[in-house]
């Protein structure tokens, strides 16, 4: 059997009267990046946030490593080394670099916050995974979007996770800053994190991931190692009208 | 930026304020006599202690994106049970706790109901302002309730430094709070409540438990202000506290800190709530009647609430 980090087994999750997912099932080798691509409500940043524990689903079960659970909370999600980079990016717009970097987990002296300290730490991990942030004390809603999914991303790289989940994290990134993160993903892959990404960017997939899964109406309709197959192959299939399974 | 600049845009608000401040006294010396005496600023302070810990209370709910509008009830119901454990021949010390409980439990209601129902704080301290001034009528039937022990007018309202012991409260409440809020991880959840409350529990932060502190924070600031109205009138009432928590938000919102939460500033609410006062005790000492006050503090709270607008949309975030 090969070695899995995760494996989604027939996950379902409505909401109402939507069925957002519809028994979805996919799995990610370790240390690979895999890549999600679908259409537009496909229920892509649904599977994520099931994964990180932030919304539970109506049914199937996820496997982490060896075990396996019918549904994760956030702190048991981070405890078994998933980070997420979110679509939205979840930062607190009043805030600035270093504290959303260090949102929920910020470093103290005795009692109080230890600004410098999370400055410092903050500038060592943007610098490592070559983000540049002019002014690391300007509110993250003033930066810039691509500053703003370095933040995320930083935040998520903080502490050593196994696997990072990111939803669309280049999408407000321009072709420099976009390059740049694929490098840091790249290079997070030599260091053995296992990815699972979500992109529109067919170009993109093609360049970093290992396997693509194709999602549609809340389903993985496919699976594909990059290597056996082709963008147009690919564009095919997230076009495709019939429900063609397959494993 | 330095971070001392950067302060200064934060709390520029404040600054301003402070400005219109010294303008106020300054006219206020000139056309009167009586203005600048020590006797006049520290009336200024004993009329304003009270006001100024439910503001500071109440800058800390709208910061975490969330309101209270039962401050005033809470002060009056709290203030009435404590008097009454005072009649039933409790310890002084004994009532004052029963009362700082009884804050707390209330505001812990709010926060739980608030953070449970995931229903706006606006209409649920609506519906429990009532609810808890309904208990304070049923307790009383509506009768004051009066001549309360010499010592715990002493604790309420005795003399401290010269002035009442609620001045002393209120500035001791206002400097505790200066790192509580800026440094602390509860003040920046507290914040973060406001500023984006999905982001923090996604950041494995238990929000409902900041969300009800919160609450506890302003219930027990009511009851402490309740012990400061009841020593100066010698008497819980029903109708204590009136539309305080109005008072409250006025100068939350002309200290500069915004409705829809994510930060907020200690000192803007200090300054409001001073100038304020200033403009009370200004009219008064004047002899310009009471119906100007509100039409003057409404035309000011309009103008600081225009001019922060105004700058936000300059240098706007998110
Ligand atoms: N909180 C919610 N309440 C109701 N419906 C929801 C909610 N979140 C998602 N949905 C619905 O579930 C479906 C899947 O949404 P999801 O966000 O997972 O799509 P997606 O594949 O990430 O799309 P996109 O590419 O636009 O990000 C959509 O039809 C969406 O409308
Ligand atoms: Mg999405």
């Amino acid at each position: 059997m090969e070695d899995l980090i995760l494996r989604v087994t027939d996950i379902r999750k409505d909401y109402g009267h939507i069925q957002a997912l519809q028994g979805a099932s996919l799995s990610v080798k370790r240390g690979s990046i895999t890549a999600v691509v679908g259409d537009n409500g496909s229920g892509k940043s649904t599977l994520i946030k099931i994964l990180s524990g932030n919304i539970k689903p109506d049914g199937g079960s996820i496997q982490v490593g060896q075990e396996s659970y019918g549904s994760l909370s956030i702190k048991n999600a981070m405890e078994l080394g998933i980070r997420t980079v979110y679509q939205d990016l979840s930062l607190d717009n009043y805030k600035n670099s270093f504290e959303n970097i260090f949102l929920g987990a910020e470093l103290t002296r005795g009692p109080f916050l230890d600004r410098r300290a999370m400055k410092e730490e903050a500038g060592a991990i943007l610098e490592r995974i070559n983000v540049a942030i002019p002014d690391l004390e300007e509110p993250v809603g003033n930066l810039s979007g691509g500053q703003r999914q370095g933040v995320a991303i930083a935040r998520a790289l903080r502490t050593p996770g196994k696997i990072l989940l990111l939803d669309e994290p280049t999408a407000a990134m321009g072709i420099h800053e976009s390059h740049s993160a694929m490098n840091i993903l790249r290079s997070l892959k030599e260091q053995g994190m296992s990815q699972l990404i979500i992109s529109h960017n067919i170009h993109q997939v093609f360049d970093i991931a290992d396997y693509i899964w194709v999602m549609r109406l809340g389903r993985c309709i496919a699976g594909v190692a990059t290597a056996d197959t082709t963008p147009q192959q690919l564009q095919e299939l997230i076009l495709s009208r019939e429900n063609q399974e397959v494993q | 930026m330095s971070s001392f600049k950067r302060w200064c845009v934060k709390q520029s608000t404040a600054l301003l304020l402070i400005l219109v401040c010294l303008l106020m006294m300054a006219f206020l010396s000139v056309e009167t006599r009586s203005f600048f005496s020590v006797k006049n600023v520290v009336n200024i302070l004993e009329a304003n202690s009270y006001r100024l810990i439910l503001a500071v209370g109440m800058m800390c709910a709208i910061a975490s994106g969330a309101i209270d509008l039962s401050m005033g009830s809470i002060l009056s119901f709290s203030a009435i049970c404590m008097a009454k454990a005072m009649k039933a021949e409790w310890s002084v010390a004994g009532s004052i706790m029963l009362s700082l409980a009884l804050g707390m439990l209330m505001g812990a209601v709010n926060g739980s109901v608030i953070h449970l129902t995931r229903i706006n704080a606006f209409i649920i301290t609506l519906a429990t302002s009532m609810l808890y001034r309904g208990l304070s009528l049923i307790a009383t039937q509506g009768i004051p309730i009066t001549k309360l022990p010499q010592l715990f007018r002493e604790i309420g309202c005795g003399d401290i430094f010269g002035m009442e012991s609620g001045v002393t409260m209120a500035i001791v409440i206002t400097v505790l709070l200066i790192p509580l809020f800026y440094h602390t991880k509860w003040g920046s959840y507290v914040m973060s409540l406001g500023g984006n409350p999905e982001a923090l529990k996604r950041s494995g932060v238990p929000i409902g438990l900041y969300r009800v502190s919160v609450f506890v924070l302003t219930g027990l600031l009511s009851a402490v202000a309740g012990i400061i109205v009841t020593a100066r009138l010698n008497s819980a009432e029903a109708n204590a506290g009136l539309s305080m928590e109005m008072d409250a938000i006025c100068a939350v919102v002309m200290g500069g800190t915004a409705m829809r939460g994510g930060s907020g500033s200690l000192l803007g609410t200090v300054v409001a709530v001073f100038l304020m006062g200033l403009i009370r005790n200004g009219l008064t000492i004047m002899s310009v009647s009471s119906y100007y006050q509100q039409f003057i503090t409404g035309a000011m709270m309009l103008c600081a609430v225009i001019i922060a607008e105004m700058r936000e949309r300059r240098t706007r975030i998110g």
